[in-house]
């Protein structure tokens, strides 16, 4: 018998039994529909944190000195750090925190002092004015750069350039303000004041630099300008602190995007495979429901099976014909769970504000995974029906 | 063509053992029209069965063709069925979801056969049964004396040299158990080997040659004893059936 006339048979036995045809498809549709979901609302989540996380740079080292013990790092040190071994622009900061005040309102703000670097190192946007420029450090001026929010909090509006207000016992003009991030998170632009770096060393009494962030000339780089960073610290803080030669703390840890970004990437995929799995059960649990209507199916089918195999039909022409018809009901199953899929994404899209969309490689999953577990629990009742002997199954009423 | 020596088949029912047919020696020749006659329980369905490779002797050899087919697979079984033998049964057997066109062409469709060539020969085969016209009805929408034409020409449609009809009008009206024993009668003419099986004497009488079976034994065979003795057994026979169920 030819596959074409096979696939017929199967399409009538499931078109002449709707309901029950669909009621079977159903198992498999959910399970597909779970799968291609979880799995995509994960995958959706991966990229969109990556694509906020490359936005940060990749070519970018974050240092932080972590030795409770003075360390003497000074902005010359890091100026000749600069633009050798790898290394681009370092941009020292000092932070901290206070309430800023002007015409008795206030706004609590995360204080960094800069140099003009940070502009570049850590890609600062400005709407209006300028940023800290290396004139305001050499005079140490109490100039500011500051975010939205706080220029709201103050003025109630952000066109605040040449306005005053006063932090950290002093008063301040206002040069520039920040580009809106619109982020509610607590280390959002928006809640920031940037001032001179010297200024902020001598007003919150900090004359050591603590962190500082470092470019490099290029992404594949990271790894020579670490090297380099290394050395410099490894040198600075032992020599300034003493600190063990045993001891597992180094007194400083470097970061980068990349580490931080293939961390989130194997915790992601972990997670992407956990909540695939646990969706997958229904996936089977579906193809149980196949088993359990084709068994159904042959025992009804017993008389027609031994009119086929009385006239001819062959052990492999039945198991064939009931073959396709299971694989045939968890494929069309698979198809529309992934369209299904494929529409809620759409839909979730809008409402959670992430770009979801079905990939290819889950479509090929939950394709590939339905004609499985079509051929898989399909077998089974399709060999029961090949085996019947054709006067046993002409006998049954 | 058709050559059984010394066959038997036993089935154990409940514990007992039922000789269905014993030690049965039968030889049926090319082109013969033959009646295969007894009661329920004689042992003639099993008898079909055997001849038509739906089932298999536990002793004895059985001869298609001259071709030994105690040794034959389920696979040449199956293949044997589909090209040499065409079946009728007394509940017509069509598949109730296909049109009469359909069902016969199934058989040819197992046999591998194309679209075109298939449907030219079902349609031929339906019009030798005089039933073209009826051909896209399903089988709830024909009577039963049409649907046991249809049946006849699934049977005929692969042009197999053997007819088996087993009481292929043990559910029709009379007139249309005469149409049909009609049609079996000219397929005998057109050359077919033609193997009827009944309970009834006068169904039976249409065939050329006439073998009675009782307990899964031969105890008459038409070409061997003549018709005179042959009519007095049957009427014996009658007899003792119909004392049986006074009783």
């Amino acid at each position: 018998m030819k596959l074409t006339q096979a696939v017929k048979m199967a399409f009538s036995a499931i078109l002449s039994n709707k309901m029950r045809s669909f009621l079977t498809m159903l198992g498999i549709i959910i399970g597909v529909l779970s799968v291609t979901l979880l799995v995509s609302i994960v995958q959706g989540a991966t990229d969109s944190v990556t694509t906020q996380l490359e936005g940060l740079g990749g070519n970018k080292l974050m240092v932080t000195i972590t030795t409770p013990d003075t360390t003497y790092i000074t902005l010359e040190d890091l100026e000749n750090l600069q633009n050798k071994n790898g290394l681009g622009l370092i941009a020292p900061t000092i932070g901290g925190s206070d309430i800023a005040k002007a015409d008795g309102k206030t706004s609590s703000a995360s204080i960094s002092g800069v140099t003009e670097s940070s502009r570049t190192v850590d890609g600062i946007t400005v709407t209006s004015g300028r940023f800290i420029q290396q004139s305001d450090n050499e005079n140490r001026l109490n100039v500011a750069v500051v975010g939205a929010t706080i220029a709201r909090d103050l003025f109630g509006h952000t066109d605040v350039v040449g306005s005053g207000f006063t932090m950290l016992g002093r008063s301040f003009e206002i040069v520039g303000v920040l580009k809106e991030d619109g982020t509610a998170s607590m280390s959002s632009q928006d809640s920031s004041i940037y001032i001179p770096i010297s200024t902020a060393s001598r007003l919150m009494n900090q004359t050591s630099i603590r962190s500082f962030n470092a470019s490099t000339t290029s992404v594949a780089a990271i790894d020579q300008g670490k090297q380099a960073l290394e050395n410099f610290l490894g040198s600075k803080i032992k020599a300034s602190s003493g600190a063990a030669e045993d001891t597992q703390d180094k007194g400083y840890s470097i970061f980068n995007m990349g580490d931080i970004l293939s961390a989130f990437d194997s915790v992601m995929s972990t997670m992407s495979l956990l909540l695939g799995g646990i969706a997958s059960i229904s996936l089977i649990v579906g193809g149980i429901g196949i088993m359990n209507i084709m068994l159904v199916s042959v025992t009804e089918r017993t008389r027609e099976i031994g009119i086929r195999k009385a006239i001819g039909a062959q052990h492999a022409d039945i198991l064939i014909q009931f073959l396709i018809e299971a694989v045939t009901i968890s494929i069309t199953g698979g198809l529309i769970g992934m369209l299904l899929g494929a529409g809620l994404l759409q839909v979730l899209s809008g409402i959670m504000d992430m770009e979801l969309h079905l990939s290819v490689s889950v479509s090929a999953l939950a394709l590939g995974f339905s004609l499985g577990i079509g051929i898989l629990f399909g077998i089974y009742p399709a060999n029961k029906a090949a085996k019947l002997k054709p006067i046993d199954a002409l006998r049954y009423e | 063509m058709i050559e059984l020596k010394d066959i038997s088949k036993t089935y154990v029912l409940g514990g007992d053992t039922v000789h269905a047919v014993d030690h049965l020696t039968l030889t049926i020749e090319e082109h013969e029209f033959v009646a295969i006659i007894g009661a329920s329980g004689s042992g003639k369905s099993t008898l079909m069965n055997i001849i038509g490779c739906l089932d298999t002797a536990d002793e004895g050899q059985y001869l298609l063709h001259g071709q030994d087919i105690s040794s034959y697979t389920q696979r040449q079984m199956a293949t044997l069925r589909n090209r040499e033998i065409g079946f009728v049964f007394q509940q017509f057997n069509l598949l109730q979801k296909l049109t009469a066109l359909e069902n016969v062409e199934l058989p040819l469709i197992y046999q591998g056969m194309g679209l075109a060539q298939r449907r030219k020969r079902s349609i031929e085969a339906l019009k030798r049964v005089g039933l073209e016209a009826r051909m896209h009805h399903r089988p709830n929408q024909l009577s039963g004396g049409q649907q046991q034409r249809v049946a006849i020409a699934r049977a005929i449609v692969t042009r197999p040299a053997l007819i088996l009809a087993d009481e292929p009008t043990g559910n029709l009206d009379s007139r249309s158990s005469k149409e049909i024993l009609e049609l079996l009668h000219e397929l005998y003419e057109a050359g077919n080997t033609v193997l009827l099986i009944t309970h009834d004497v006068y169904t039976a009488s249409e065939a050329k040659r006439r073998v009675r079976l009782v307990d899964g034994r031969i105890v008459l065979d038409s070409k061997f004893d003549d018709e005179a003795a042959f009519l007095a057994e049957e009427e014996r026979l009658e007899r003792l059936h119909r004392e049986a169920m006074k009783i």
